[in-house]
Parts: C-alpha cells; sequence; structure tokens
C-alpha cells in the first residue's frame, strides 16, 4: 500500500437545480501521495472544478449536496469535519489557487495585508511577524520589489503577478497539499510557462503534494506524476504521465492527445472529437464516452469499471 | 487622485450655479406677486410700484438674475415677506437643530439598517432573510407621521421614557431620530442586502473562505468594505435629504428645525424663505455627495484612477 496524503473515494455530487437535481461527479475516485503532483485533466464541464473545490468544501451547499463517499484527508473525512475543523484545513494545511487571478483578489485590500491573512488566522501572527513572512513568501514565488508589492493593490499587478499573489498566499502557513484550479488558464502563454515553472520548483523545495486541475495535456507532461483523465464527470483513465500520455488506453484520451497541438501528427489537420459532451442529467446508464466513441460496441451500454493495477481505463475495448 | 477631485468640485460647482437658476425662477413660479405680499391688500398703486422699483422687479430678467447672484455672493438670501427679518439668519438659527437631527438619523439608519442587511444577505433565502426583509419593507412603507405618533405613545406616554416633543437635550433626540432611523433604516437594509449578496458571488470571497477564514469575519472583512460603496452614496443623498426639511418628523415632535421654517413659508407663500432654504439645501446635497465622492477612493483604490 502506498501511503496517501488525500484520497478520494466513490465520491457521488450533485446539484439542486430548477429542472431538478443533477448529479454532477459519479464514483470519482482520487489519490495523491506526499510530494507528488497529479494531474486532472477533462473538457470543460466534466466537473474537474467541482471535484476539486469539492476538496475544501467550498461549493455553497445547497444547492450542491454530496450524496456519499469519502474524501480522505490524513485519515480524517473532510466530508464529516465540523466547520472550525474545516477552517482549520483551509489555508493551513490545504492550499488553494483558483483560475482567476484577476478577480480572486480582494481589490479593496492591499497585497500585504490579504497575504498575511492565513498566517494571522492559523498562526496567530503579530503585523509584524505576519509582514515579514509575507516578504519571504513573495520573494520565494519570484516577485521582484517585494517591499513595495506589499502596499499595492492588486489593480496594479498584472495577471501573471496577481497569479504569483495567490500562489504566495496558498503557501505562506507551508501546507501539505496545494490545490491549483487551472492556474494558469487565463494567463498569457510565456506567463505559463513561468508559473508552472514555479510550482515545479516549489514542489521540488518544500515537498508538497500538488493536484493540478487543468484542460492542457502539454502541461501535464511538463508538470505531472500522475494522471486522472475526467469525462462527464467520471474518472475514465488514471495512471502514471508516461503511462497515459504514451499508450492512452481509453478512446477518449487518445482523441484528447490526438486533438492536442504538442500531440498531433505534424503537418496533418487536428482531429477534434466529434460531438460534444453529454450534459448532466442526460447521463444515462451506459458509458458516457459511448455515442462519440469510434469503438462503441453493445456492451457499452452498461458502464465499464475503472480496471487495472498503476493504469487504470474505464472501457470495454481495453484489453486487460 | 487630484484630477478626480478636480472633476467631483466643478461638477459641484454647475450643479449649484443650476440650483441659483431654478430658486431664481422660484419667484415667478410660485403664484404669488411679492409686492402685493409686503404693500398689503390696502396700499395705493403709486406705493405698489414704488416697491416694485426698489424690488427691482422693473428690470429685465438677466438683469434681476445677476442682481441675485450677486446678493447671494455677499450671503445675503433676502428679507422674509411675513417674518419682516433676514433669510439668511433666519436660516442661520434653524440650522443646529436640524442638523443634529439629521446627525442622529443617518446614525440610527446605519446601526439598524447595515446589521439587517448583512445577516440578511448571510441567509439569504432563509426565513430570517424573508423576516427581515418584511420587516424593512413595513418600516418604508409606514407613513413617518403614523411610526412617529406610534413611538410617541408608546415610549413618551405609555412608557414615560422620552419627552413628547420639543428640543434641548438629548433625550429630545431620540424620538424623532428613530422614527426616520427606521424609515431610512428599511432602505439602507435593503441596498446593503443586495449589495452584499453580489459581493459574496465574487472570487475574491471564495478566496477568503479557502484561507480558511470563519464565515462572519469573510462577511465584515472582505464582503463589507466592497459592498459598503453604495451605502456611502446613500448617506451623501440622505445629507440632502434632512437638510431639505424632514417637514412631517419635525412638526409632529414639535422640532424648531428647517422643516418647520419650510412649511410655515409654504403656508404664508414666503417666497424669499422658500427660496433660501432650497438654496441651502441643495448646498448642503452637493457637499453630501461631495463627501461621499471623497470617502469612496478611501475604500476601494481603484476609482482614484477614474
Amino acid at each position: 500500500m502506498r501511503d496517501f496524503l488525500l484520497r478520494i473515494q466513490n465520491l457521488c455530487l450533485g446539484f439542486q437545480t430548477e429542472a431538478g437535481y443533477l448529479r454532477v461527479l459519479d464514483n470519482v475516485s482520487l489519490d495523491l501521495t506526499p510530494g507528488e503532483t497529479l494531474g486532472l485533466v477533462g473538457e470543460s464541464g466534466c466537473g474537474k472544478s467541482v471535484t476539486a473545490q469539492s476538496i475544501l468544501r467550498l461549493l455553497p451547499c445547497p444547492p450542491s449536496r454530496v450524496e456519499e463517499g469519502h474524501i480522505w484527508f490524513d485519515d480524517k473525512d473532510i466530508l464529516k469535519l465540523s466547520q472550525s475543523e474545516l477552517q482549520d484545513l483551509r489555508g493551513n494545511r490545504i492550499g488553494m489557487i483558483f483560475q482567476e487571478p484577476m478577480t480572486s483578489l480582494n481589490p479593496t485590500m492591499t497585497i500585504g495585508n490579504q497575504l498575511a491573512e492565513p498566517l494571522r488566522l492559523h498562526r496567530k501572527a503579530g503585523a509584524g511577524e505576519a509582514r515579514a513572512a509575507a516578504l519571504d513568501v513573495l520573494k520565494r514565488v519570484g516577485i521582484g520589489n517585494a517591499e513595495q508589492r506589499l502596499n499595492q493593490y492588486p489593480h496594479e499587478l498584472s495577471g501573471g503577478l496577481r497569479q504569483r499573489v495567490m500562489i504566495a498566499m496558498a503557501l505562506i502557513c507551508s501546507p501539505q497539499m496545494l490545490i491549483a484550479d487551472e492556474p494558469t488558464t487565463a494567463l498569457d502563454v510565456t506567463i505559463q510557462a513561468q508559473i508552472l515553472d514555479l510550482l515545479r520548483t516549489l514542489q521540488k523545495e518544500l515537498g508538497i503534494s500538488i493536484l493540478l486541475i487543468t484542460h492542457d495535456l502539454g502541461v501535464v507532461a511538463e508538470t505531472c506524476h500522475r494522471v486522472a483523465v475526467m469525462y462527464a464527470g467520471r474518472i475514465v483513465e488514471t495512471g502514471t504521465a508516461v503511462q497515459v500520455l504514451t499508450d492512452p488506453q481509453h478512446p477518449y484520451t487518445r482523441g484528447l492527445l490526438a486533438a492536442s497541438p504538442r500531440y498531433a501528427k505534424k503537418g496533418e489537420r487536428m482531429p477534434a472529437i466529434a460531438g460534444q459532451v453529454p450534459p448532466p442529467g442526460k447521463r444515462g446508464q451506459g458509458c458516457p464516452f459511448a455515442e462519440r466513441c469510434p469503438l462503441v460496441m453493445d456492451i457499452c451500454a452498461t458502464m465499464p469499471p475503472l480496471q487495472g493495477d498503476e493504469h487504470k481505463a474505464a472501457c470495454w475495448a481495453t484489453k486487460t | 487622485m487630484i484630477g478626480y477631485l478636480a472633476g467631483r468640485l466643478s461638477a459641484s460647482f454647475l450643479i449649484l450655479v443650476g440650483v441659483t437658476i431654478v430658486t431664481f425662477g422660484l419667484t415667478f413660479l410660485i403664484p404669488a406677486d411679492p409686492v402685493a405680499m409686503i404693500a398689503g391688500r390696502t396700499s395705493t398703486p403709486q406705493v405698489r410700484e414704488q416697491i416694485r422699483v426698489q424690488l427691482g422687479l422693473d428690470q429685465p430678467l438677466p438683469v434681476q438674475y445677476i442682481a441675485y447672484v450677486t446678493r447671494l455672493a455677499q450671503g445675503d438670501l433676502g428679507r422674509s415677506y411675513a417674518r419682516k427679518s433676514d433669510v439668511g439668519p433666519l436660516i442661520a438659527s434653524r440650522l443646529p437643530p436640524t442638523l443634529l437631527l439629521m446627525l442622529g438619523a443617518i446614525i440610527a439608519e446605519l446601526m439598524i439598517g447595515i446589521p439587517a442587511g448583512l445577516y440578511a444577505a448571510s441567509r439569504r433565502g432563509k426565513t430570517a432573510d424573508k423576516a427581515a426583509m418584511i420587516a424593512s419593507f413595513v418600516s418604508i412603507s409606514t407613513p413617518q407621521f403614523v411610526l412617529g405618533l406610534s413611538l410617541i405613545y408608546v415610549f413618551a406616554y405609555l412608557l414615560p421614557w422620552a419627552p413628547l416633543g420639543g428640543y434641548g437635550t438629548f433625550s429630545h433626540l431620540v424620538l424623532p431620530a428613530l422614527t426616520l432611523g427606521l424609515a431610512g433604516g428599511g432602505w439602507y437594509s435593503r441596498m446593503m442586502r443586495s449589495s452584499m449578496i453580489e459581493v459574496l458571488q465574487q472570487d475574491y470571497i471564495r478566496t477568503a473562505r479557502a484561507k480558511g477564514m470563519p464565515e462572519w469575519r469573510v462577511l465584515l472583512r472582505h464582503g463589507m468594505r466592497n459592498a459598503i460603496l453604495p451605502i456611502v452614496a446613500m448617506i451623501g443623498l440622505d445629507v440632502g435629504i434632512f437638510m431639505s426639511g424632514v417637514v412631517v418628523v419635525e412638526n409632529v415632535f414639535g422640532w424648531p428645525g428647517i422643516g418647520q421654517l419650510m412649511w410655515q413659508a409654504i403656508q404664508s407663500l414666503d417666497i424669499p424663505i422658500i427660496m433660501g432654504v432650497t438654496l441651502v439645501a441643495a448646498v448642503f446635497i452637493v457637499l453630501g455627495n461631495l463627501l461621499a465622492d471623497m470617502i469612496a477612493p478611501l475604500i476601494d483604490p481603484r476609482i482614484r484612477l477614474r
């Protein structure tokens, strides 16, 4: 058995809407070991952000509801924690950064004050101590003129700098785990590379675990040790980054790879996966990918289990 | 920042010029002949003509307007017909009670409206939210004289905790300020609630929660600063509204403020007082807004750039 820091087990989660209850996550299971980076990949709407936010229970509830499942972190089920236990976890042992660095910082507070908050909350740090730590962590995430930045407001910073501030804020209490929900999607390509670089470096230096949510397989290849591919609220394939990227088992993963600029064959038109992700509520009993799948068979009307040893796939066509 | 302030100041100046044109126009809009008011009914045509010339009413309109503005610039607001005294000192003597009532009312409004709105926003859709919104609806729609008289009945008659009316001590202020505060607090709570609900959906609130901040602190520390701006703007407006005279409440409570003066002036068609009060109120509305405009960039630094 490996030693798990985070283990999501059979998480089923949905939202109460005007059209009734819609299940968005279906039997999602994920493992994250200490010091590892796990990439969670999928198209928009596949449930990867919901998974990320469910770990810190950031989804408003109602309308969201966990039907069943467990989120184990350090032998405790996060889903069963009290509000104060949960608050003790957030920002302290698990840090989180978001897709939108432009709107994720409070426009009316200085960078320094926002950075210091987790320390003041969790460590009861005084103003001077918090400021020193804020300076330190700003330097660590590669922000120059740190002293001056502390007194600036978010609107005075570029998107890349703001995301660095977000990372600094998530790391200031030295958490064991960082959840990065599409941290580079809203940034320019050159800045994207810098931020990924930073995440890699920080991980090596601090030995933290990172759950990296992305829709970009290139990001996975550069940053992650292991990958989980998500489709329509289910994990359809999981394995090491090398296994999944070089020997994809699920037709959806193959489609994603073929449609990704980095892995597409040179000189050819990049093929797109025809059709669309079935929306929640339109997902039947069978494999959710069946209607777009080139290998569809009769048996696909029943849900395929996620099977395999280290490299698992949920597909009837996969030989195991 | 300097450009922002200069813009606000010049806008305020233009508004004031506009206001003098309107108050000047009042003379012609109000169906009362100032000459007849001053001279009395039994006067001869000669006397009336003499007064007309004295008042400058025989001059063309632009000349009259310039004379009016020139007098204003010298601090001369004219002379009351009915009271036979200068309007300026008359209004000045009424200012302290009105300012005091305004202050009390705004404090009451904020103390009622902000907590109620915050609480309702944090419990959105739940029973507490609905109850708070029904209460605010009732307080907004109750006529002020009903509210004022009810408060007098309960707190000055049944439980004699406060005087029936009048002016002088702090206890005289409580009931009229509370009457205005309840009505205004209803508005403030609704504005606070909707503003806060909008802010609570912002990404930075999620960030604050992800830091492990208790919900009440998220609300007060990250929510309030961003949600309070419309409230500040509304206080600015309220300064003006209260200065133009809270006629009903001042009369119910026998409060010797500008509202009473205005009410009596309207009854006796005392045009110089009406003009003077209108002008003073307008100046305070402009000042109130200017103040709100100056506070806003202190709360939200992005405004300094605009």
